[in-house]
């Protein structure tokens, strides 16, 4: 990914629903909320587990893998956000939890991208402020 | 439901046409749409007792009662997101079937083009509702913003889940520009496109070309809703709501359905279908034209899927070569040009070509056409209405 830096970067808005999990990106953790009382796994967070609408939850750390659910890569700029080069892919994870992320790439080429690619969660420093989740191709099998 | 289904109905419409720079004031645009829904239903503004408007535009209704006289509202609300326009005129049916309103008005007016660019937050971040927010949260930082990547991204999906070609898509806008180059207030009046053209058309957000995606435009448009009783004794045969419906469900967003169980199919227009085939009694085979969210061509085939017009994965093929979609083809599709072929309102546009089909004063027909059935926002929260003549 490479960025325009005319533009502003686009953070993250926390609240005290999702900080949880925007604090384990920064120290380069994957985590997931889930329900203390039924073990739901939930994302988005939320205040209230949908399924048993306990407020009493935790955040779990994550496998960080998972498989590629679809994809699409950008080609103009007026239909992403002009502050990132174009082109540039963005990819629905399916997680071994069960839960489904957004994220970019890092080391797959648009061509290369797949449906159903294994892929792993690495993190990626981009500003002081600023760290955000990409996949990385995983080998198939590998613990 | 008993109280709205062939008890209601839609009595005076009005539409400006679709530009790129209006000159005009959204306020301008929604009384000149409104002073003509007036008088093609053959009422003056203190008969508008209801009005339903939308969360998103500036022209509010206590800016339209003050600019046309319209004093003596009972009934007035607001409703919200992309897919509201049969809401909407579902709103207004509830309010005119209870009894707390006799004629209810619902128009849209958006300087869509020339006001600001759709897919860019309208809002400060602080205003953001909590699910405006999320999205924000957990797309945008990945450049995920606009609508068409969510298209894109459901699409991708669809196409690898049955294998299709997605050069067929191109059928669909074929038709609508068809469709759209015989509306004389269209944006594309005159300007039909070939097959062609389509394969030529740049890669947009990959797999969606140029051509899958709607413009932005600068439009209005106006609705009267009455009920049927009272409809009888105004200027225009009246066009009865047979059936009109909402759906929204579990882990939707405004624009994706991303964490939807299957991202291939749209689980609030299944829903919408449902309701609108148990409402009014009617099936797919019924329905003599469909105006279908055509804001991004892939919606198409998947709302045909989705209403049951097709089995699943078989909708890009019915929609190949075009025949079956073109007026005077088994089942003709945004008639008046729809988003690809007129112009982008959200799909309101969608609800006044239905009523002309019905009337049979389409910029495109020979006779009348009904029933007809009206999808408007496909992606998240959606709806729906079937129109016609009677049952």
């Amino acid at each position: 990914m490479e960025y325009n830096p005319a533009f502003p970067l686009l953070r993250p808005y926390t609240d005290f629903d999702n900080r949880g999990f925007w604090e384990g990106i920064k120290r380069h953790a994957l985590v997931f909320q889930r329900c203390k009382h039924c073990g739901l796994f939930v994302h988005r967070p939320r205040p209230m587990c949908p399924r048993c609408l306990s407020t009493e939850k935790e955040w779990v750390p994550s496998e960080g893998k998972g498989k590629i659910y679809s994809y699409v890569t950008v080609h103009y700029e007026k239909t992403g956000y002009p502050g990132i080069k174009v082109p540039y892919s963005v990819v629905v994870v399916e997680m071994l939890e069960g839960v489904r992320i957004i994220a970019n790439v890092e080391g797959i080429e648009p061509e290369e991208l797949r449906i159903g690619m294994p892929v792993e969660v690495t993190f990626e420093d981009i500003a002081e402020d600023l760290t955000l989740p990409r996949v990385k191709k995983r080998e198939v099998g590998s613990p | 439901m008993d109280m709205i289904s062939n008890k209601t109905a839609i009595v005076g419409i009005g539409i400006s046409e679709f530009s790129k720079d209006s000159g005009k004031t959204e306020l301008r645009m929604a009384s000149e749409v409104i002073r003509e829904a007036l008088d093609d239903a053959g009422l003056v503004p203190p008969d508008i007792d209801g009005i339903v408007v939308h969360t998103d535009d500036a022209s509010d209704e206590i800016a339209a009662v003050r600019t046309m006289g319209m004093g003596n509202l009972t009934f007035f609300g607001q409703c919200r997101w992309d897919g509201a326009p049969c809401g909407m005129v579902m709103r207004a049916a509830i309010g005119v079937a209870a009894g707390m309103a006799n004629y209810v008005l619902v128009y849209r007016a958006v300087n869509g083009s020339s006001k600001r660019r759709m897919g860019t937050p309208s809002r400060d971040i602080a205003q953001m509702s909590t699910s405006a927010l999320l999205q924000w949260t957990f797309h945008a930082p990945f450049g995920q913003i606009s609508a068409a990547g969510a298209v894109a991204m459901i699409t991708s999906r669809y196409l690898y889940e049955y294998g299709i070609d997605p050069d067929k898509f191109g059928w669909i806008p074929v038709v609508c520009r068809g469709h759209g180059s015989k509306n004389p207030r269209g944006m594309y009046y005159g300007q039909p496109i070939a097959i062609e053209d389509y394969r030529r058309s740049p890669m947009f957000t990959d797999p969606l070309r140029l051509l899958d995606c709607h413009e932005n435009s600068d439009a209005a448009a106006a609705l009267i809703i009455t009920t049927l009783e009272r409809a009888k004794d105004l200027r225009q045969k009246p066009v009865r709501i047979l059936a009109v419906a909402q759906s929204e469900v579990a882990e939707t967003e405004e624009k994706n359905c991303f964490y939807s169980p299957r991202l291939s199919e749209l689980p609030e227009i299944v829903r919408v279908g449902e309701r609108l085939f148990a409402m009014s009694g009617l099936a797919p085979r019924h329905i003599r034209s469909i105006q279908l969210d055509d804001s991004y061509a892939p919606l198409v085939p998947m709302q045909l899927e989705a209403l049951g017009f097709c089995a699943p994965g078989e909708g890009a093929a019915f929609c190949e070569g075009g025949d079956r979609i073109r007026m005077g083809g088994e089942i003709p599709l945004n008639t008046s040009g729809g988003s690809l072929g007129e112009g982008y309102l959200y799909g309101l546009n969608h609800i006044i070509e239905a009523v002309r089909l019905v009337r049979g004063t389409s910029p495109v027909q020979a006779g009348p056409l009904s029933p007809v059935l009206v999808t408007t926002g496909a992606l998240g929260p959606a709806s729906g209405l079937i129109v016609g003549d009677g049952l």
